[in-house]
């Protein structure tokens, strides 16, 4: 198994501005029996995606015609809240995405994502309001990110800093793998383990 | 030692500390691992992928919660959930973890037989693939959810990396009416602060509402920092903490108890110790409350009208709470009370306790449950519908007309069978309503024992109160 990779990704977006978008929409629990990642991409957000009769429901984002090849999915406030299933980055992930821009993720959310590749860009209310509004009247916008910068940028707007963990950024751009990273803490490990028998 | 005054959760962080390299997280020591079905799987795979073994098989606990079955055993399983279920008692066999397997007679919900086997004590951190695992807090310990790489990161290392959170005192002074129980409180607690209020930091619930609930209700209160955001929430352990640990299973026994219990009286935070931001609440105000939307944050007393969007400044806010409303089928500036409801769901991590059993057979003794209602008791341990049945809990149960059922997370995660048909509406006492969370299209209001048992002789939302006073 490798660890993920990122550098920069230039992609279109799609926009789901709904707020508290938990991840029991993103993956429903009913699909969380599997015992390993796979096929998780075609039950994202299963139950906005699709009418009850099981066929597409058009009036979705990701239904539309413009959803197609998209990388980036542009979401309200606190994204992701809710339960600690890394189902739902292996979902986003597996349906295509690799980053997703909101004004605010939840924690365990955030941190299951960096660990697949998937990219949690915050930027300010403005900035995504502003970006909404762009995306509204260019469905071919491009929105580039570029982590070595820890930057985000699309026509008209300037690269804006957005914040990552150092440590995730360097896992991320190096391939840095982190459960190798914490085996080397072994040692250290039973000298605490020793001190506190 | 330093000697400037200390949080519990600056003091449990600083006594984890394995090792700290520039620029990356803390390399956190963790105490106890608890596993289940669902999140498992895939961190197992990781291990056998790399020829390795869980590290300390004596620290990781593992059960069946999320996918089995309250009745019928294995068979009653669907082929994925029998899949996942055998898979897990393999991996556990496999690196000799302890598991509480299906014929357990103490299995139950991770949360709950965590404590109530000894397991859980003050001072310890504690983790899960399970967001839930915050409820361990109430014992003065630091649990929190992680995701399935990081359980396979502490099965492998024992060890986790972790930035530090920041802090938030939840300050709750005040004594609580009759009728208004811990669930009310966090209820509360959500409906001011809302889903992503403590995002990035871990709860201290203080103050004396705190002080004066059991075990059972800080771990209710614990349970749900979750939904505000917040990984961990805690309390401070004193007497009543310890009370609840001495003599469980794994508890410290004899000298060593002695030496423990002189070691957690330590723990509490320090007068003067300083907080990140500080939330209040006067608890002595409150009544029952409800959620009447697709998120735990939004709560009302069961007695007011529901918010209008109109009330709302921010246009996605405004937005939220239409798209909340529509699905709920609620109107705005309405009351919720008297709606009318199909299921009431007793169980779940955050109310399935001993305490909560005897609170709602309380009130449902000598009564009915509506006939259009399907009320539903799941013990949340085998050791609980034990405990229940010696004292006769289930006949009050059943005589009113409700399904006594084996332990399990059911129809709070519905992954097992026990769930909603669309559009039908639930008042249950567990801790999330996000849309189709009991079941594709199901309707969910949280609410306390007490609120669920008035609303399932009712078969309406009912106020507890009204019926605590025709006793």
């Amino acid at each position: 198994m490798s660890a993920p990779k990122f550098t920069t990704l230039t992609a279109r977006c799609v926009v789901l501005p709904v707020i508290d978008i938990d991840t029991d929409q993103i993956i429903p629990a009913r699909f969380l029996k599997v015992t390993d990642k796979l096929g998780l991409g075609e039950k994202l957000f299963c139950d906005w995606r699709y009418l009850d009769s099981g066929a597409p429901n058009p009036a979705f984002i990701l239904n539309q015609p413009e959803a197609k090849g998209v990388e980036i999915l542009v979401a309200g406030h606190n994204f992701g809240c809710g339960s600690s299933r890394e189902h739902a980055p292996w979902a986003l992930v597996g349906w295509g995405f690799q980053a997703v821009i909101s004004t605010m993720f939840a924690d365990i959310f955030k941190g299951n994502s960096v660990k697949n590749g998937l990219i949690p860009v915050v930027i300010s209310p403005d900035a995504h309001a502003a970006l909404v509004a762009l995306r509204a009247k260019n469905p071919d916008l491009e929105i580039t990110i570029d982590l070595p910068s820890q930057t985000v940028s699309w026509p008209g707007q300037t690269p804006l800093m957005f914040p990552i963990d150092p440590f995730s950024r360097t896992c991320l751009l190096e391939g840095v793998d982190e459960l190798g990273y914490l085996q080397k803490f072994q040692p250290q490990a039973e000298a605490y383990e020793a001190a506190h028998a | 030692m330093s000697s400037s005054p200390q949080t519990l959760f600056q003091k449990i962080w600083d006594s984890h500390v394995v090792a700290e390299e520039p620029g990356a997280p803390t390399v956190l020591y963790i105490d106890l691992h608890l596993v289940h079905e669902v999140t498992s799987p895939q961190a197992f795979s990781v291990l056998k992928e790399r020829g390795l073994k869980v590290r300390r098989p004596e620290r990781t606990v593992a059960t069946m919660d999320h996918s089995i079955p309250t009745k019928g055993g294995y068979e009653a399983a669907d082929e994925l959930g029998r899949i996942q279920l055998r898979l897990l008692e393999a991996n556990a066999n496999a690196n000799n973890v302890r598991i509480y397997g299906l014929n357990s007679v103490q299995r139950g919900i991770v949360h709950v037989i965590g404590p109530e086997q000894g397991f859980t004590q003050p001072g310890m951190t504690i983790v899960c693939g399970d967001s839930h695992t915050s409820t361990h807090g109430a014992f003065g310990s630091l649990g929190f959810g992680i995701g399935t790489s990081e359980v396979g990161h502490v099965l492998a290392t024992q060890c986790l990396l972790q930035r530090k959170p920041k802090t938030c005192e939840v300050h709750i002074d005040g004594a609580l009416r009759a009728g208004v129980t811990a669930k009310d409180i966090i209820l509360a607690v959500l409906a001011q602060i809302g889903v992503g209020g403590g995002t990035g930091h871990v709860f201290e619930y203080t103050g004396a509402a705190i002080r004066a609930l059991d075990m059972e209700g800080r771990m209710t209160v614990c349970n749900m920092s979750i939904e505000g955001g917040a990984r961990a929430g805690m309390v401070a352990p004193d007497d009543k903490t310890f009370n609840f640990v001495n003599g469980r299973e794994f508890a410290p026994k004899g000298a060593a108890w002695d030496q423990a219990v002189a070691r957690w009286r330590r723990l509490p935070t320090d007068a003067g110790a300083a907080f990140d931001k500080t939330v209040t609440l006067d608890a002595s105000t409150l009544e029952p409350m409800v959620t009447f939307g697709t998120n735990p944050g939004q709560g009302v007393a069961i007695t007011q009208p529901l918010p209008l969007p109109s009330s709302l400044a921010d246009a996605n806010e405004r937005a939220g709470l239409e798209k909340s409303l529509a699905y709920m089928k609620f109107e705005a500036g309405k009351p919720i009370l008297g709606q009318p409801v199909d299921v009431v769901f007793l169980g779940s991590c955050t109310n399935s306790r001993i305490g909560d059993l005897r609170a709602a057979a309380g009130l449902l003794k000598g009564r009915k449950v509506a006939k259009h209602v399907r009320m539903m008791v799941v013990p949340g341990s085998q050791s609980v519908k034990q405990a229940a049945e010696a004292e006769g809990l289930d006949k009050v149960f059943k005589e009113a007309g409700a399904d006594w059922r084996e332990a399990g997370c059911s129809m709070c995660i519905a992954m097992n069978g026990d769930q909603l048909s669309p559009g039908q509406l639930a008042v249950s006492t567990s801790n999330r309503n996000f849309e189709g969370r009991q079941g594709k299209g199901g309707r969910t209001v949280l609410a306390s024992p007490l609120t669920a048992v008035a609303s399932a002789v009712a078969g309406r939302i009912a106020d507890p109160r009204v019926l605590m006073n025709q006793s």
